[in-house]
């Protein structure tokens, strides 16, 4: 049954081998696009969370644990934290306040922009762990 | 133009929580549910907020369907036929409705000219004038969120994590079972199935 299943699931699985690259690269573009046009680490890590939800949801859940394990996940979702809370630190280590970018470079929006490109990634990587997690648990449960 | 847009996406906006609230079919109600958050998206982009839209669009539409969905297969497919609406209920119910109504009637209107924001502009000025200069990020929007107010975002993303968590200590992220290990098409996942047509179709 199950093979008579994955014979017909073929076309499904071959065209979301086609879109998981590109769902991907969209959720990148959004992530260090955010400067320029709308979006953030918050939008860019839901979108690229669900590059790994429609893998599991075609693929089942086994395969999508296997590429990125839930002991990953864990480690994950705290460094999205501790990269953001580092940048303060790290700011106030040079002589600056919590979070105050300028001190990172010479010039202070460089340090601006460095600042706030730690900040998003910070934060994309402990939502695409977060959101990937919950739909571990939820889906895991029959 | 613009007028007629609002009207027809809140138009809609009113007869999908209607269907949801008509709708015994639970699965139903979730797709409903992914509908009212595009909509909603919409009327966002309609206001000029694309960041919110992009938020809604990607998070009510998206993954809170998915969760849904999986919160699904915890349970039945249909709602439970109630018997009768109690009447305490009904009350609670509006007087909650009626509060929360009379807490909007505080809030400034949409647009209005008249309201503190508009009447004292100095703070909204001052990012939308100086936020390029002293951040050099063209996206107002972004510069507030990561830069001026960074210690906020901090705090959301800390309740993201927080939120993570909870969820993964109370229903746990890996399954301690023994056919766990094996791949997808591992006999511990067949049972499952029929057992759930069957309480279906009963």
């Amino acid at each position: 049954m199950k093979l008579y299943e994955r014979q017909r699931h073929r076309v499904l699985q071959i065209v979301t081998k086609l879109i998981i690259p590109f769902v991907m690269l969209f959720a990148l573009y959004v992530q260090f696009h955010g400067d320029y046009g709308p979006g953030g680490g918050f939008q860019a890590g839901v979108i690229f969370a669900s590059a790994f939800i429609l893998h599991g949801l075609i693929f089942g859940l086994q395969r999508t644990r296997q590429v990125i394990t839930p002991t990953a996940l864990r480690i994950l979702m705290a460094l999205g934290v501790l990269i953001y809370l580092g940048t303060g630190i790290y700011s106030m280590l040079l002589g600056g306040n919590l979070l105050d970018y300028n001190v990172f470079a010479h010039d202070g929006k460089h340090g601006q922009h460095w600042g706030i490109f730690a900040v998003e990634l910070g934060v994309g990587v402990t939502v695409t762990a977060v959101m990937i997690s919950l739909f571990y648990s939820f889906a895991s449960k029959r | 133009m613009e007028l007629l847009v609002t009207v027809v996406l809140l138009t809609f906006l009113v007869a999908i929580v209607v269907g949801i609230i008509v709708l015994r079919d639970l699965l139903a109600a979730i797709i409903l549910l992914g509908m009212y958050s595009l909509v909603a998206a919409g009327v966002f982009v309609v206001m000029d907020a694309v960041d919110v839209a992009f938020t809604e669009a990607a998070v009510g539409c998206g993954i809170s369907t998915i969760l849904f969905l999986g919160a699904l297969s915890f349970t039945r497919h249909e709602q439970k036929p109630r018997g009768h609406d109690s009447l305490v209920a009904v009350v609670f119910v509006v007087l909650t409705g009626a509060l929360l109504i009379y807490g909007t009637l505080d809030m400034p209107y949409y647009g209005d000219p008249q309201s503190p924001a508009q009447t004292h502009p100095e703070l909204t000025q001052h990012y939308l004038y100086t936020s390029m200069d002293e951040t050099g990020m063209p996206n107002a929007v972004t510069s507030v969120l990561a830069s001026y107010r960074g210690y906020d975002t901090l705090g959301e993303t800390v309740v993201v994590f927080t939120a993570g968590i909870a969820v993964l200590s109370l229903l746990g992220l890996i399954r301690r079972r023994p056919e766990d290990e094996t791949p997808d098409d591992a006999p511990g996942d067949v049972p499952a199935l029929p057992k759930n047509d069957s309480e279906r179709t009963s």
